[in-house]
């Protein structure tokens, strides 16, 4: 269970204080697919990074599995974003200079793995989506979609149970857009909960349940058309 | 995948914009380096030539004065020969080019001179007490080590040069004189000519150049037939010693006042300083380019870091959020430093070593040769370098907050 509570996040902006959230709260059960729509500003990205670990709120907890994210030290926090985590950004972030093979290994290597066994795992979840004939080729080698999918790949290295996803498809054409999200609702439906941020009411359309955010505070929370 | 990997896959992703940092790490690392080695080797060659001043430590009776000594009035008083032993059997730093003398006022012709009897080389070698360690080379380190030559550049001198530059000559006979140079021109004396003196009747083995100094008007015999003449066998009235200058500085007179308790121990101040002065102005200059290396070094490095955690602030971000400490963050920054510091050690150690062996003979006319200490010691500088003037770069780095980091473009 990941639990949002009373969060409040606020930024100092030329003497005066902008609130990107303010006391949101909100809960995602395990297995669920949750998408995040609103306007741009609207504290979509803030509230995934803060439930990713990576954005400490400015008041309120986040709370995962009844302990609280941010007063946990900063190995252990490392440690949640490595083994129960998958993140999938809308520009891919693959590090250009590394493979796409090393890009997959990179989480392998934070979770401690021997090399030869990051190999044999990274190829094994590149041919999964079907890119094992591309193994050695940089991102600048890979169109967009490849590197879309060199990124899910890297994202389930260490087979994370929760994988939030901000605008998976932002940047993609609508064929691979679809493949995207078919991917993610494949992921679903084997157990993993997703949190997708996303402009995109017809991916948004795909999830369990849709939260509407608007100027940092949730403005509806319904019940969405269940990824089939 | 490796720490190794990482980094080195960056580095050669990026190899253009490490270059210009390598370069000046390398540049700076080899001008060092051959600046040091160059000075080494000046200093060995000054400290040579500092040597052809003469004596700057001189071991004379209890009594007697400085002013006795250059005027050599020294015939009154005397010490025993064994004074010498208890050097060369000391275990004292520093002592070079012991020389005991005797010395007494003769006639010739109706004119005064001074008779100085000294002990020839292969003199001290027949005694076994006085075959210590620096009695006529000098000690290997910090002394004045023996200078390789430019051959042919300078050639041994002469018995005569050597007399009057380094108080030792090699060989000597007791029926055997060297004449200083007013002495052979007031009384018409050259090379093969015989002198006769206090009923003695001598070879003159070599006429000394004039030098301006008192030796001009002394005639050199055999210390031990100057102390048959006097009477006074088994005496001299002066020891001559050449000092390591350093020596000097740690204490060396002192030692040997403690050593020579009946005998007065003075430095010739003036030898002494130029020495000492010279030593102190080399190893400022050395110090000063060390500190413009590191400064211009740690300049450009730091700088090339900074630039180069700004440009991967998406990546560390993204590293993060893959689940990397800040402490790997750290080490990655830090590893490529220590490669660089490595590679510019060692790199710099090369060329650096190469120009001072194609430079020093041309700039101070000796001939250089590879100093391989010089090696851990442009690995270590070039190292302290890139890792102080990365760890603030690379702390930024680990420090950054991985949402704030992904959100840059």
């Amino acid at each position: 269970m990941l639990r949002l509570e009373e969060v409040t996040k606020k930024y100092p902006h030329r003497q005066k204080e902008v609130y990107a959230l303010q006391r949101v709260t909100a809960a995602i059960t395990p297995g669920e697919y949750v998408a995040v729509v609103g306007p741009s500003g609207s504290g979509k990205s803030t509230l995934l990074l803060m439930l990713g670990g990576m954005l400490s709120p400015t008041e309120g907890r986040v709370i995962l599995d009844g302990h609280s994210l941010y007063e946990l030290d900063t190995r252990s926090l490392a440690a949640y974003r490595c083994k129960k985590l998958g993140f999938v950004f809308q520009t891919f972030n693959l590090v250009p200079y590394l493979t796409a093979l090393e890009n997959v290994q990179i989480p392998l290597y934070l979770s401690g793995l021997a090399e030869k066994a990051q190999e044999k795992k990274a190829t094994a979840l590149l041919e999964k989506v079907g890119l094992g004939d591309r193994l050695d080729h940089k991102p600048s080698e890979l169109s967009i979609g490849q590197q879309q999918r060199v990124a899910l790949a890297r994202m389930l290295a260490n087979d994370p149970p929760l994988i939030l996803a901000d605008e998976p498809t932002g940047n993609l054409d609508p064929e691979t857009s679809k493949g995207v999200l078919d991917f993610l609702g494949t992921l679903h439906r084997e157990g993993k909960t997703i949190v997708m941020v996303t402009h995109d009411m017809r991916a948004a359309a795909r999830a369990g349940r849709m939260i509407r955010l608007a100027a940092g505070s949730i403005d509806e929370c319904r019940a969405g058309k269940p990824d089939a | 995948m490796r720490l190794r990997t990482l980094v080195g896959r960056e580095i050669l992703e990026r190899k253009s914009q490490l270059a210009t940092s390598f370069l000046s790490i390398l540049l700076g690392i080899s001008v060092i380096v051959s600046v040091q080695n160059i000075l080494h080797y000046s200093e060995k060659a000054v400290a040579a030539e500092l040597d052809t001043l003469g004596a700057n430590i001189l071991i004379l009776p209890k009594s007697a004065t400085l002013q006795d000594y250059y005027s050599s009035d020294l015939q009154g008083e005397s010490f025993p020969e064994e004074y010498v032993t208890r050097l060369t059997s000391s275990d004292l730093q520093g002592l070079d080019n012991l020389s005991p003398k005797l010395s007494m006022p003769i006639e010739a012709d109706g004119k005064k001179f001074i008779l100085t009897g000294i002990l020839p080389k292969n003199e001290f070698q027949a005694k076994a007490a006085w075959q210590g360690a620096g009695i006529f080379s000098r000690p290997a380190a910090g002394c004045g080590a023996v200078v390789p030559r430019i051959p042919g550049q300078q050639p041994q001198l002469p018995v005569k040069e050597t007399l009057t530059r380094k108080r030792v000559i090699d060989t000597l006979e007791e029926n055997q004189v060297l004449v200083g140079a007013d002495v052979a021109a007031s009384l018409k004396l050259m090379e093969g000519s015989s002198f006769a003196f206090k009923g003695m009747n001598s070879g003159v083995v070599a006429v000394l150049p004039p030098t301006g100094t008192i030796d001009d008007s002394r005639v050199f015999a055999h210390l031990h037939a100057v102390q048959k003449l006097a009477g006074k066998e088994g005496q001299i009235n002066a020891i001559e010693v050449v000092g390591c200058c350093e020596q000097i500085s740690l204490g060396l007179v002192q030692k040997l006042n403690k050593l020579l308790p009946e005998a007065k121990v003075v430095t010739v101040t003036q030898i002494v300083d130029t020495q000492i002065r010279t030593n102190r102005m080399m190893k400022r200059l050395s110090l000063l380019f060390l500190g413009i290396v590191i400064l211009i070094g740690g300049a450009g490095i730091a700088n090339y870091m900074y630039a180069n955690v700004y440009e991967r602030r998406k990546e560390i971000g993204t590293l993060m959020a893959l689940g990397a400490e800040p402490g790997l963050i750290l080490r990655i920054f830090l590893t490529k430093a220590l490669w660089l510091g490595l590679a510019g050690g060692l790199g710099g150690f090369v060329l650096g070593s190469a120009l001072a062996l194609g430079l020093g003979p041309s700039i101070v006319g000796i001939s250089v040769l590879p100093m391989p200490m010089l090696l851990a010691w442009a690995v270590g500088i070039a190292l302290l370098i890139t890792l102080v003037a990365s760890y603030f770069p690379a702390r930024w780095a680990a420090l950054l907050e991985p949402a704030v980091a992904l959100r840059e473009d």
